[in-house]
Order: structure tokens, then sequence, then C-alpha cells
């Protein structure tokens, strides 16, 4: 087995070493009757060729973004990654490395993760960002759980166009803390009026910008509505590209923010392993509450600057039962590859990233809309936006898919069974180009 | 004297003295580069990324449009790739040396399973394309999820979870909802013995519990009478790590799963141990009603300097129906994914709830499945059975000089404590940073809490022989050292590493946790 290094020789030498007479005397605490005779019910072992052949042959069942005209989104979107980020991601010492416990030889990944703590608090207009967290959804439920541990009150007001599995998610990281979670209903093409009527004992607010249906909004007013009754705003994105153009949720007052980074150097990925983005204030009751790692800076014993994992006392293997979370990884080799991306975009790329996004899904909505019986439901969006159809979405989307063309994500499989089996969620970006935009175009005539 | 082909002198003239000239000008020191963050290069008005130039369509988000930047620095092609290389040589990695972390499972990470989760079928796939183009990703996670269960012997896994930790929650939701579901959520006790990972109670926690530690016996697992003494009608359930973190099986396995039941309780396992039996001892035949994988460790997805991790958590008939959306189906000759809450509970499941946005961590999913499928059954309990013999390797050829916990054998990681460093003035800190200068990673220290000054050594499968004979040269020769009262060998360590030791304490008390251009200037 080309894996395991050990040999007949080697293995009957360290047993005489060990004073066993075989490999079974190891195991001889296991109870008898959970011995087994053989091998478990599977394969044998197989050659690289084989593995390979096998899984090649499934994956070709998938039809991949990069071999149709591709307009899906809805919390995940394709852009284009260089070539050496996932070069880099690659070197084995950054790939077969560890956690960084041990500072002194982890110098590598500790700068990259301080880098990438700077980059996302600068994109989201925060104070301080942590070390990532498993993906956007879970990021947005522990945000709920952090509002609640600083306002010491138990209750959340969901926006009705958070991507609703994001809502799921947080109600399930809230389900049994005691956390009272109200939802919004949605409203396409506008924002529920979640600013109007907060109640006193609410921890915080969360609202998704741009929402689930591509509509932006001004946060400002929904800011100063929660805080005026000592609630927080949690900012949500699950587009990174978007704050390339757009104003940062810090500046219009969000408390928290967090989102989906997996639009920078991750990739599709089939949904996952994508990157959690955590932002907040550098208040000490924010961070002492904050869920994730952290890397901070501090000096050596020469003097010389380096980092370190730090403010571990908020962390499960230091507090175990009172801890703030009990998450014990992060994102790590994706916020590599987040923030490799980023230092090669810098405030110029990233803008001219968001710039043709924006330009292309503007240019697609128009002609889109312009089919006889399209209705553009979103009037002020970034670079996905909904439209209303004159068949049921879900069956257009198939009939698109027929004819080659990915051509975004029915409403319905977000909010089944509430009415919106018309919406189609469409998404464009800078990988798209002019004879995609024909192609969808065409297709969505002949399909309607 | 050694000469190379031009006839000059190939080896040192003279030997300088030392301490002269132990610094640079440059700050850097031969390989090891001193490398400035990104920020402090100025580089603001730069990108490593061409486009095509916008047509400069008038944008449409009114006043919501930025105007000003954000200040993040750009960098070319090659400076990011000076920059990401360069830090990298600051890290220790599998692939330069024996990487003993007890309890973290530090393998080989086949690089075939890289190619496979690049193949554009998976890495290029929206998760919610229609479901009639992604029926390979479908299968994908169908095999995988027949493999989990077959090694383990169990009826249903939940694929969503995104880590270990996040399967731990997994499986004692499913456990809090089962208990709901027979009216009894007055159950919150959950048992946890006292050398448990951090996560097992801070899981139980966020799923409304409390907890109450069992103390370990004196032979390092479970003191089945203290055990028996708990149990009562408001114990959920117990939560026990199968080899447990002293590397130890669980002897009485079947009896606390019987007794757990019988008290009308349910058997979570933390399944980070589970590379010592994979292939082996199968979950489900010791009486464990939900159990996590970390695909990361035991089936070698790379750990990548702390994630992303994968947890896919396996249920008992008992807790099977209260799985997690989504999960795949069969039906006929096609895959589907069941996503909604109507849809599932038409199959006769009750789920309680979703955990995640999508799918799960299907990247990892496909290096999991060409590992598996690389080894085989025969290849995956040929490495659960070397991961053993190299463990119990370790621990005989080094029980005379160092302090083995507890007597007899080990399954994958063996234990030490501190008692063979009693009165030599070197810690067990001490004692692993010297372990850096000698070119290894330093094994896990300080944890499992129930010895004093713990030191968890994993070798796994990966190690030859040869690799194994020198780690134990090394740690005889620093044991010996430290005996030797060659002190300062130990409290100076790391002398040859990167940096030397960092002031955590500093880093806590005044923390910096980004970069900021008053602090550069300062």
């Amino acid at each position: 087995m080309r894996y395991l290094p050990l040999t007949d020789a080697d293995r009957a030498e360290m047993l005489e070493m060990i004073g066993v007479d075989s490999v079974d005397a190891l195991f001889e605490d296991v109870p008898q009757t959970a011995r087994l005779d053989g091998p478990v019910d599977l394969p044998r072992h197989k050659s690289e060729m084989e593995v390979e052949r096998l899984l090649t042959q499934i994956s070709r069942k998938n039809i991949a973004a990069s071999e149709a005209p591709f307009f899906v989104g809805a919390g995940a979107y394709k852009h284009h990654i260089p070539s050496s980020v996932d070069h880099l991601i690659q070197r084995s010492e950054y790939l077969t490395s560890y956690t960084p416990y041990q500072p002194e030889i982890s110098q590598g990944t500790l700068q990259t993760l301080f880098e990438f703590q700077t980059q996302v608090a600068l994109l989201t207009g925060m104070e301080v960002a942590n070390a990532s967290m498993y993906d956007g959804s879970t990021a947005c439920g522990e945000a709920v759980l952090m509002a609640c541990r600083i306002t010491k009150r138990r209750k959340a007001i969901l926006s009705g166009n958070l991507h609703p599995h994001y809502a799921a998610a947080t109600h399930t990281l809230a389900k049994y803390m005691d956390i009272e979670i109200k939802d919004d209903a949605a409203k396409p093409g506008g924002l529920d009026d979640i600013a109007a009527d907060i109640p006193d004992d609410v921890a915080c607010v969360v609202v998704q910008n741009p929402d689930v249906f591509g509509q932006v909004h001004d946060l400002e007013p929904i800011a100063k509505a929660a805080h005026e009754k000592g609630a927080l705003l949690i900012a949500v994105f699950t587009e990174a590209v978007s704050l390339g153009l757009m104003k940062t949720p810090g500046a219009m007052g969000a408390d928290i923010v967090v989102g989906e980074g997996q639009s920078i150097g991750v990739g599709l990925q089939f949904g996952g392993p994508h990157v959690g983005l955590f932002a907040c204030r550098n208040d000490r009751n924010y961070i002492r509450n904050l869920p994730g790692r952290l890397a901070g800076e501090t000096v050596d014993a020469d003097g010389r600057r380096g980092f370190v994992l730090t403010l571990s006392t908020r962390e499960q293997h230091i507090r175990r039962d009172k801890a703030t979370s009990n998450i014990c990884t992060n994102s790590g080799l994706m916020t590599l590859a987040w923030t490799i991306h980023m230092s090669l975009l810098g405030d110029t790329g990233l803008r001219t990233m968001a710039q043709l996004s924006h330009e292309k899904a503007c240019e697609l909505a128009d002609r889109l809309s312009a089919i006889s019986g399209v209705e553009l439901v979103t009037d002020a969006f970034f670079n996905e936006f909904t439209l209303r159809l004159p068949k049921n979405a879900a069956d257009v989307v198939e009939a698109l898919a027929e004819k080659g063309v990915l051509g975004g994500v029915p409403a319905s499989r977000l909010y089944p069974g509430k009415g919106y089996d018309d919406l189609l969620i469409v998404a464009a970006t800078e990988t798209n180009t002019d004879s995609d935009l024909d192609a969808f175009e065409a297709a969505l005539k002949e399909v309607l | 004297m050694a000469m190379n082909t031009q006839g000059r002198p190939s080896a040192p003239l003279h030997t300088p003295d030392p301490g002269a000239y132990d610094d640079t000008f440059s700050g850097s020191r031969g390989l090891d580069q001193a490398e400035p963050l990104i920020f402090e290069r100025q580089t603001y008005d730069k990108t490593g990324v061409d486009f095509e130039t916008p047509k400069g369509t008038k944008s449409r988000l009114g006043a919501l449009e930025r105007t000003e930047d954000l200040g993040l620095p750009g960098l070319s092609e090659p400076e990011a790739m000076r920059h990401y290389v360069r830090l990298s040589r600051k890290n220790y990695a599998i692939d330069i040396g024996l990487y003993p972390l007890g309890s973290c499972t530090m393998k080989h990470n086949p690089r075939l399973n890289e190619k496979m989760a690049r193949l554009p079928g998976f890495s290029d796939v929206h998760p919610l394309q229609p479901q009639s183009t992604v029926q390979g990703a479908f299968e994908l996670i169908g095999e995988l999820a027949h493999w989990l269960m077959t090694l383990t012997n169990m009826p249903t896994v939940a694929m969503s979870p995104k880590a270990g930790a996040h399967g731990e929650l997994c499986g004692m939701m499913a456990i809090r909802a089962a208990l709901d579901a027979r009216g009894e959520s007055h159950r919150r006790r959950v048992l946890v013995p006292e050398s448990a990972h951090g996560t097992n109670p801070a899981t139980a926690v966020q799923c409304g519990f409390f907890c109450d530690e069992i103390p370990a016996g004196p032979d390092g697992r479970v003191d089945m009478e203290a055990f028996k003494a708990k149990l009562g009608d408001d114990v959920a359930a117990i939560m026990l790590t199968n080899p447990n973190t002293c590397g130890l099986f669980e002897r009485d396995i079947r009896a606390i799963a019987d007794a757990i039941h019988e008290a009308g309780g349910y058997f979570y396992c933390d399944g980070a141990n589970f590379n010592a039996i994979s292939g082996r001892v199968r979950p489900g035949d010791l009486g464990v009603d939900a159990m996590h994988f970390n695909l990361h460790k035991t089936y070698s997805t790379p750990h990548g300097g702390g994630g992303p991790g994968a947890g896919p958590t396996v249920l008992s008939e008992a807790l099977a129906k209260f799985a997690p959306l989504p999960f795949v189906i069969k039906e006929g000759d096609s895959w589907r994914m069941v996503e909604d809450e109507a849809d599932a509970r038409a199959q006769g499941a009750q789920p309680f709830g979703r955990m995640v946005a999508f799918h799960g961590q299907m990247g990892m999913f496909t290096r999991a499945m060409s590992y598996m499928l690389s080894h085989g059954a025969d290849g995956l309990k040929q490495a659960s059975e070397d991961a053993v013999l190299n463990a119990n390797y370790i621990l005989a050829r080094l029980k005379d000089v160092m302090t083995p916990s507890f007597d007899g054998l080990c399954m994958h990681e063996a234990l030490f404590d501190d008692r063979f460093l009693k009165d030599t003035g070197v810690t067990t800190l001490d004692f692993a940073k010297a372990m850096i200068d000698e070119g290894y990673h330093p094994m896990t220290m300080y944890f499992p809490l129930v010895v004093h000054g713990a030191m968890l050594i994993e070798p796994t499968e990966s190690e030859s022989k040869a690799s194994v004979d020198r780690f134990c040269d090394t740690l005889e020769a620093l044991a010996h050292a430290a005996k030797a009262g060659e002190t300062e060998r130990f409290t100076a360590a790391p002398r040859f590493a990167p940096a030397k030791r960092l002031d955590e304490t500093r880093a806590a008390r005044q923390p910096v946790l980004r970069w900021t251009p008053a602090a550069s200037e300062a």
C-alpha cells in the first residue's frame, strides 16, 4: 500500500520490541463481541490510476460552471481566481501544517492570519476581525449569540430578506440556547420594515445587504433605530465582491458584520469549504465575547515582532463549558486563499472586479426584462437581481439547463411554499462574456 | 580538505568566533527571510490581477456607492509569490517531518486527493445548480456516506457538519431532539469524563445541557463506579472519546453503553481518535448512538494550518430520523437532495433543523473518498494497525527514560507525564520547545488534564520505522540531557527556529489584532 511505509519485517521487529506476538494483542482491550474476523465489507485498495479513473467518471456527471453560460448565485458566486492562489495554498508548509499553537515554527500561518484579519476589517469598515468561521451562515448564527452575550438580552429579529439558509442555521444554533428569534416576512424588491418596531428587549437585528433577492439597502436608518433601543445591528453579506463598490457596513453603522468570503479566492466547491468572515467594533465587551480564533501581534525573546494566537481564554480548549463557542477550527486554508487573492487585487483590482460584475448584471437585467412577460423586481442591485417570469421559475431553470444555460436559482428553492414560484434570482460576474449574455437571452426567449 | 571542481576549497577556511556577527543588516538570516506585512509596502495603487476595461456604465447603486478607498494594498504577482513563499518557510509541516501532535492525527496528505478535489466537476460546481446537473456530486456524497456507515455499522450519517465540533453539535442536537420527542426534555445532565476534549462540554452547553464530570480511574479509563453513581432520570447522555484522550481503549465500553441506555440516556462518542480503530472496530457494535468523524484526521484531508475540517456524524436507529437537513436520497437511478422540512417529513424524517448554508464540505468529501478508495477495506485496517503499532513502539522504546502515565499498552497515541523531569528545572513546555531545535514539532502538551505535565505522542501510520527510531533516539537524548543538568538547552529553546519564544502574555494583555497605520509609524 503506497501510503504505508512499514514493511512486514519492520512490523515483526517492532512487535518483538514491544513484547507481544501479534498485532491483535495490541487490541486486547476491545470487547470480544466487537472484534471483526476480517476487513469490513468494502472494496480492497486501489491504485492511483484506478481511483483517478473512478472519480473522474463521477465528476463528469456534473456540469461544471465553466462549461456553460453561468448565472447562479444566491449565496455563492463564480469569480475569476488567479492561478497563483491555488499554487500557493498547495505549498506543503501551508497545506500540511496544524493550527499554529507553536508560534516559533508557525509564523507563516500566523502572519497571514494577522494580515487576513486586517484585510477583513478594512473591507467591512470595521475595527477588528477574527481569523474566520466555517462559512457565512454559521458566522451569522454565532454573531446573534454574541450579540445576546454583549447586550445580555435573549431576542433577535431576522430580516425576511436574509438568505433562508442563514436564517435556518441561526435558528438551529440558537434553538436550545433560550433565545427567541423572530423572522420578518420576506419582501422581494423591497425590505421588511425591520426598523419600525424594534422592542426594547431585542439584542440585535440582522439584515443582509445586498439581500437574497439582490436588492441593496441603506443600513443607516436601521442602525439608528436599533441603537435607540440598545440593540445591535448585524450586517450580513453573501457576496464579498459587492464591498468593492458599495459603502461599507461599518460606515453605515453596523456593530457586527458577518459574511461569506467564498467569492474571493475560494471558488464554488459545491458549497464547501467556504470561509466565514466576522468583524466587529474594537470594544472590550465585544472582543471578550468574540467566537473563533484570533491572531495577535507580540514580540519574541529577542524583541523581534512576531504573532501568536491570542485571547484563548474565550475558547473551548481553555474555558470548556464556559467558552464563547464550541468552535475549534477556523477555515484555515480558505482564509489563506482569500488573503492571497485579496493581496493581489488590492483596492484597485477589487473595484474593477466589482465594477465589471455590476455592469454585466445591469446589462443582463435590462436585456432579460425587455423580454415580453418578464419583469425586473429589484430596482437597485449590485450583481444579482430578481425577475418575475410568466412561468414557474423552477421549470424555466430546468428548461434552460437542457439548453445548456445555468440560469439562476428559483426563489421557491429557498422559500418553498411561500408563493414565489414565478421569481428567478440571477447573478452575473466579471467571468460572464458577451456571448454568455447572448446565450441566456436567446434561451430564455425560447423557453418562455 | 574538500575541493570543488574550480579548485577552491569548499569547506570553511576558519571557524568564526561564536557570538561574533550573530546579527545581519537586513534582518534576514540566510534562507530565513525577514518579511514585512503587506500593509507596510505602501502599494496602494497597484494590482496583480488584470481585467478587461469596464465600460464605465453609471452605477445603479446611487448613494450606496462608496467614494473613498478601503486602504487595501495590492501586490503584483511576483511580489505576492515571494511574500507568501517566504512566509511559508517559517512553518513546520507534515511534509517536513514527524508531527506527533496527540489527538490531532497528523498523517500524510496524499496529493492524489488534491488532484481529485480539483476536478472541475467537483470544485467548479454551484450548490444550487439544478439537481439534474449535479448527479455526480450527490453520488459522491452517497458513496462516501455508504463507506462511513459501513465502517461504523450505523444506519445513518449526517454529512453537512463543517468540522468535528460541528459534528458534536449535530449529534448532541439529535439527542436533544429525541429526548424532546420522547417528552423527556427534563433530561439536561450530560456526563463528560474529565479527560474529554474541551469541545465536548462547550457543545453540550450549546444544546442547553449542563455537564457533570466523571473522574478517571487509576488506569486512565472511566471510573465505572463513579459513572454508575451519576446515572439518574435527569441524565441525557454521556460524551465519551474512544479510544480516550489518554490513548487507551475503554475496556468497559459495552457496559457503559448498556448502563446509559438503561438509564434512558444516549451515548455520544467523540470520534477524534477513530484512526486507531477505523476498519477494525465498528462503533455501532459498541452501542454508540452518535459519533462524528474528523475527515481531516482519520481520512487525511489536509489540516491547512487550522482548517477547514469536515465532521460527518453517524446516528443510531434511535436518532436517525432527527438528522439535520439537507440529505441525499436515491430514487430509482437518480439522486435527489432533500432540502426542506416538508419534503423531509414526507420521507418520514423529523430533522432538528439546518446547520449550514448548502450541503457541507464537498471539497473535503472528495479528498476523503479518494483516500478511502485508495486504501480500501484492507488498507484502512492496516493503517489503523500501523498507527497503533508505531505508538506502542514509541511507548516501549521510551518507557525507561520518560514516564508513561499508565501501565500496559496504548492505542494510537502514547501518553507520558513530567515525572521524569522532576528536579531538573525543565518543564514539559521547555522539553517541547527543545524538540523544535531538534527539528520536530512538539507533541500535544498539558492535555489531557488528568496527568501532570502531559505529553501526548501520536505518530500515525505515516512514519517509517527509521523515522520513529530517529525520533525516539532524539527524545532519549533530550531526556538524558535534562537529567544531566543541561537546563539551558531547554529553557533557552528554541534557539534555531524562525522566532524565539513569543510573549503571549503581552499579546493577551495589550491585544493588537490588526495592523494600523499609527502602530506602524510608532
